[in-house]
């Protein structure tokens, strides 16, 4: 295995790379754009032998990843924010027709005002797409993840597309150490796609993208929900067994200092970091608070965070975007959701933190950490949702 | 019914003609034979391939299965052999 220093883009373009994708459309965004670019180069040196397909617009990177892949072609892309929001609807046929298209997501906030640093907004607002979502803390996480993503999508029991979400900045451009997968390991590892529902074969002619009434449709709908949950199981299977190749572990959702914590901390993407070593701070003074890092939004590991957080007096969700009228964090809500019908549940409560590139920091968790503390004294919160290092004196 | 299929792929070729649409019509053109010059331009108009012709009687011939009712075939027949009533269901 070799070490070698990169930006996240550069990590999700070498982790498609090594899984040899035979289609790549893709149009550049910040903060993704290097992802086209890392690939382009790789394509124009015979590094990799795909297709590279320069388009107009998201939307045509898409419908054209689409098509590609309903030929049996791997298939990958990336993109960020606006992007993400110009694909919006191909997302859905991308699902809906089964296609294992894996795209990294260059996690960004989406405009009005124009923004391009990091934030959740653009994956949040694409959770109920029907692709599996990944969400990392570290390049290493992100490369790993890409070819964790055509494992588990091409998997025939998924059949489902992987989106790969990395921070804005915080990861896509910042460099950091990252242990290359050997290329005959990964070759073993994700293996050939071979799908057996859609492909191009003249002697077989069939028709994709064809319409469901009434009659039908539902029940499309239905199987998509239940292969989606269903793949939990596959997503736990493929994580092992990527341990045993490559020896690095990854789980739906990483639970650390929870066993005896009265306040446990929930996080996604690069403020995990932030928040463990602001945890390890608050251990060392003596406060039982932990951490749960969550890395696959979809399909949302209830079980997982029902088990991890059910002992906790209260959790505290951070998130990185909002549903604008709800006044709780959709990972929050989400959360909320799933301990709806258990008999104990701890506190939850909301925060919003990080908007629009806004740093997350050490004292922000502490500040997490006391306004939970001051609730459970309390006994109830004092608002739906705590907006953290928000300038007050602007509005 | 068959069962669904992954993706929503059709691997049967031709199959749109199992799929009866001519419930979607509202009004429905009536084919007055004893009209009817075959002069074809209903056929030729006709956007849902609905209308045959029988060469044998040499007449045009509507088939409901299909017919949405849009009633183009009417306002295009010269002869008045062609005229739209309310569908009855």
């Amino acid at each position: 295995m070799v070490k070698k220093v990169m930006r996240g883009n550069e990590a999700t373009a070498l982790g498609a790379k090594l899984c040899k994708p035979n289609v790549v459309p893709a149009y550049p965004i910040t903060p993704s754009t290097l992802f086209p670019e890392r690939i382009s180069e790789y394509v124009a040196d015979g590094e990799l032998d795909a297709e590279f397909v320069l388009v107009e617009s998201e939307h045509s990177a898409m419908s054209a990843a689409i098509g590609a892949s309903a030929t049996g072609a791997r298939v990958c892309t990336a993109t960020a924010s606006q992007g993400l929001e110009l694909m919006h609807e191909m997302l859905f046929i991308a699902s809906g027709m089964r296609l294992p298209i894996v795209m990294a997501v260059g996690n960004r906030a989406l405009s009005a005002p124009i923004n391009i640093w990091c934030d959740h907004q653009d994956g949040i607002s694409a959770r109920d797409c029907g692709w599996i979502q990944f969400y990392t803390e570290r390049n290493q996480e992100a490369l790993d993840m890409m070819i964790l993503g055509f494992k588990i999508s091409e998997d025939p029991r998924v059949l489902l597309p992987s989106m790969v979400g990395l921070d804005a900045f915080v990861l896509t451009h910042t460099m950091e150490a990252v242990d290359i997968p050997d290329q005959d390991k990964v070759d073993k590892f994700v293996g050939k796609y071979n799908p057996a529902h859609c492909y191009m074969d003249v002697n077989r002619p069939i028709t994709i993208g064809s319409f469901s009434t009434p009659d039908t449709y539902m029940e499309f709908r239905y199987v998509q929900d239940k292969v989606m949950n269903d793949a939990a199981k596959v997503i736990d299977e493929a994580f092992a067994a990527f341990e045993k190749t490559f020896g690095r572990k990854y789980s739906k959702i990483t639970a650390e200092n929870t066993k005896d914590a009265d306040i446990i901390l929930v996080t996604m993407g690069s403020m995990t970091g932030t928040a463990r070593e602001a945890i390890t701070k608050m251990r060392a003074a003596g406060k039982k608070v932990g951490l749960v890092k969550i890395s696959v939004l979809r399909p949302f590991p209830k079980k997982e965070l029902i088990e991890a957080l059910k002992g906790a007096k209260a959790v505290a969700v951070v998130d990185r975007s909002l549903s604008v009228g709800l006044n709780i964090g959709p990972v929050c809500s989400e959360i909320g959701a799933t301990f709806i019908n258990e008999k104990t549940r701890p506190m939850i409560l909301s925060f919003v933190a990080g908007l629009g590139g806004r740093d997350i920091l050490i004292t922000d968790f502490e500040e997490v950490h006391e306004k939970t503390t001051a609730a459970l004294k309390k006994g109830a919160p004092e608002k739906d949702t705590y907006w953290i290092h928000l300038k007050e004196e602007l509005v | 019914m068959a069962k669904i299929t992954t993706g929503a792929i059709n691997y049967v070729a031709g199959s749109s003609r199992n799929y009866k649409t001519g419930s979607w019509r509202s009004m429905k053109p009536i084919f007055h034979e004893d009209k009817c010059k075959f002069c074809k331009q209903c056929y030729e108009f006709c956007p849902d391939s609905a209308i045959t012709l029988d060469e044998t009687k040499k007449k045009a011939v509507v088939d409901y299965n299909y017919c949405k009712g849009c009633g183009i075939c009417a306002k295009e027949c010269k002869f008045d052999a062609i005229t739209m009533e309310e569908e009855v269901k």
